[in-house]
């Protein structure tokens, strides 16, 4: 130790590096969470279903989503995101997955909620890939399908966490309407 | 600073900004606050630097105690030109 400038530097990058510890043992509490969240989604009604003018069958529907995700929640999470997919298997593919809608939750108060919304994002069966004569898309008439809710635990340092809840039982109608 | 003072400088630095750590991180997690283990840490650094890096007196206390140049003078450093010097003569003598 030096002089002036030998001490400086040595305080801060030993201050440097005892952070980047203290980052990572925040990340390792995170493990000592364990959360219990809780999930419902209603389809209230399915407001069309057509075939659109490229072959792809699409969907809408009214959801009614009401989660409670408030034990994810630790001093070291930044936000979570949290989505809804509708999955179901056809004969070309085994799971597909279609995101109905997202949201992304920024405190713990906010984590329990209730949302009453048509799907933000188009519910479609994609047959136009790359590969077009193995396609249909015509895969939606009388579908079952899962309606999982979906959650992504962002940290503000370290591991991010992500899990789901499945909920099974929905179904499409036989014909368009 | 002198020698020991360095010393203990840089042992009161490790010490200082361990417990500071230590003291941040677990404020933080029990009051669930991350900004409080960051704040906590920010200004046990700062207090680190302010007592370890400028040269205080009280690190000075036990300066070096160099001889007084007359005594130096007593003790003179051993001359390497001597034995070059003899070895030019001895040819000669035989």
């Amino acid at each position: 130790m030096h002089s002036f400038s030998y001490r400086a530097n040595a305080v801060v990058t030993f201050a440097v590096t005892i952070l980047a510890v203290m980052c990572g043992m925040a990340s390792l509490s995170d493990n000592f969470n364990s959360p219990s969240p809780t999930a419902d989604v209603k389809v209230l009604n399915i407001n069309w279903f057509q075939k659109q003018p490229n072959g792809n069958d699409e969907v809408s529907l009214t959801l009614n989503i009401s989660a409670d995700l408030s034990s994810l929640f630790t001093w070291n999470t930044k936000q979570v995101f949290v989505f809804v997919a509708a999955e179901y298997g056809t004969p070309q593919n085994a799971l597909n997955q279609v995101s109905l809608w997202d949201g992304i939750i920024q405190s713990k108060e906010h984590a329990k909620f209730w949302i009453h919304t048509t799907n933000k994002y188009r519910f479609t069966d994609q047959a136009r890939c790359s590969m077009p004569l193995f396609a249909s898309g015509n895969n939606l008439r009388g579908k079952d399908f899962n309606l999982t809710l979906h959650w992504h635990i962002m940290p503000k340092t370290g591991k991010m966490f992500a899990d789901k809840i499945v909920m099974t039982g929905y179904s499409l109608p036989e014909e368009y309407r | 600073m002198d020698w020991q003072g360095q010393k203990g400088a840089e042992i009161v630095m490790q010490i200082m900004l361990v417990v500071f750590a230590i003291a941040g991180l677990g404020i933080g997690y029990t009051i669930g606050s991350f900004p409080t283990m960051m704040l906590t840490y920010a200004g046990g650094v700062v207090l680190t630097a302010l007592i370890t890096v400028p040269n205080w007196p009280f690190f000075n206390r036990r300066p070096l105690k160099w001889l007084d140049p007359s005594e130096a003078e007593r003790h003179p450093k051993p001359q390497v030109n001597v034995a070059a010097a003899s070895k030019k003569k001895a040819p000669k003598h035989k």
